[in-house]
């Protein structure tokens, strides 16, 4: 196996250039399982731990190798609670919010606050330098993104009018060390709500239908509420596998977006 | 290919498979079989080391990235005759039944109160929900790190 160690984002990106099929590593938590469990050999490898400018955080601008134990204590309350959730703290002290994003799985706790926010995905390569992709853009399947074999993610850029109000909670086995079987996030701000969902969907979804019920309503009642839930319950789209059932994603997920639109409220 | 990493405060080079895991290294290649191999996807918590100041998961650690840093295994916590407090708090509460998890409560927990001298309980529920013992041998687990908790050792 090649390895790099590379020690700045340019060694990074060379790296890439020549070797456009080398595996990114960062936190490990996704490769790593690959290679013990699946047996997984790595010919090419990239270790983006040293790189510094990754662990940047901002308000605007998240690095992609920032930690969920860093997430934890963040700016934003939706991705903090979500951060939280994440694995365990030995997880959480390794995994970062790049290799949520790269690994791009139906489950990843980072992603619905990713679709709530509206949020991009800046990568950059040695050809062509950075750009910035829409995370509806992005995400393109289960565990398929829109990143290029010479790109690396560098960054989620957060746009300037997220709303403060931001609640996010998930469903799982257990409370500690789960892989979520749904997650949702809820936004409220002088645009309206914006719901969010995980798991439930190839991709991390918008609930667009219920936001839209939503933002008619003058006054958020008991019975728009019950209708967030029913529309949720419809829209979402998700499969039964090993870890739930279609039927119970889709109860569930109505249940936390009702309950986080409620939670919203006070 | 060659690894030098610092394990519990001493230089050490071993030849490595570069894919391989750092509890690989630390259990076969330096001869440091305190950290458990069980799940190898980091759900169980019994590989736990520090590793350059953070307690993590040694079986989620590629070998070749864990060149130049530093690692704190259990053996480096404390030997016979010199316990380390969690060690000694553990032994006192009777808080290990099979020990094949114990090594990883120690370094995990041992990591807790080092950045938090003073957990709550739930702090230290938290901080050690990373670690499974089969035995179920939680409450006085738990009961070791509150006495730890209350003296701030």
């Amino acid at each position: 196996m090649e390895f790099v160690a590379a020690h700045d984002l340019d060694e990074a990106l060379a790296a890439k250039a020549e070797q456009p099929d080398a595996e990114l590593l960062a936190g490990g938590t996704d490769l790593m399982v690959e290679v013990n469990l699946v047996h997984h050999r790595p010919e090419q490898v990239v270790s983006l731990r040293r790189i510094a400018e990754l662990g940047d955080v901002s308000p605007r601008r998240i690095g992609a190798g920032v930690t969920w134990s860093r997430l934890e204590h963040g700016d934003h309350r939706g991705l903090a609670e979500a951060a939280r959730t994440v694995g365990s703290p030995q997880i959480r002290a390794a995994g970062t919010i790049g290799g949520n994003v790269g690994t791009a799985s139906p489950a990843g706790d980072g992603l619905p606050w990713i679709a709530a926010a509206d949020a991009a995905i800046e990568v950059q390569s040695k050809a062509r330098g950075p750009r910035v992709v829409p995370w509806r853009d992005f995400f393109v399947g289960v565990k398929r993104t829109s990143l290029e074999p010479d790109e690396i993610i560098t960054a989620v850029i957060v746009p300037e009018d997220v709303p403060e109000a931001q609640e996010f909670a998930k469903v799982g086995a257990r409370n500690a060390m789960v892989i979520s079987t749904v997650s949702c996030l809820v936004m409220r701000g002088d645009d309206g709500f914006r719901i969010a969902l995980g798991s439930v969907a190839p991709t991390p979804i918008r609930a667009a239908a219920a936001e839209e019920m939503l933002n008619a309503e003058s006054t958020i009642t008991e019975a728009a509420l019950d209708e967030v839930a029913r529309i949720v319950s419809e829209e979402v789209r998700p499969i039964t596998d090993h870890r739930s059932t279609e039927a119970y994603r889709r109860h569930a997920a109505g249940v936390l977006a009702r309950r986080l639109v409620e939670r919203s409220l006070r | 290919m060659n690894v030098t990493i610092t394990v519990n405060g001493e230089p050490r080079t071993a030849d490595v498979v570069a894919s391989e895991s750092l509890l690989n290294v630390l259990r076969d290649d330096l001869d440091l079989p305190g950290t458990k191999d069980a799940c190898e996807q980091g759900e169980c918590g019994s590989c736990t080391v520090i590793l350059d100041g953070e307690a993590v998961c040694s079986c989620l650690v590629m070998a070749a990235d864990a060149e130049g840093s530093e690692v704190t295994t259990v053996e480096g916590m404390g030997e016979p005759g010199h316990l380390h407090p969690v060690q000694e708090a553990m032994l006192a509460e009777g808080a290990v039944q099979c020990g094949f998890c114990t090594p990883g409560f120690v370094v995990a927990g041992a990591h807790l109160l080092e950045t938090n001298p003073h957990p709550s309980e739930l702090e230290i529920r938290e901080a050690l929900s990373g670690n499974i013992c089969r035995c179920t041998g939680y409450g006085a687990i738990l009961r070791a790190f509150e006495t730890l908790s209350e003296e701030g050792t």
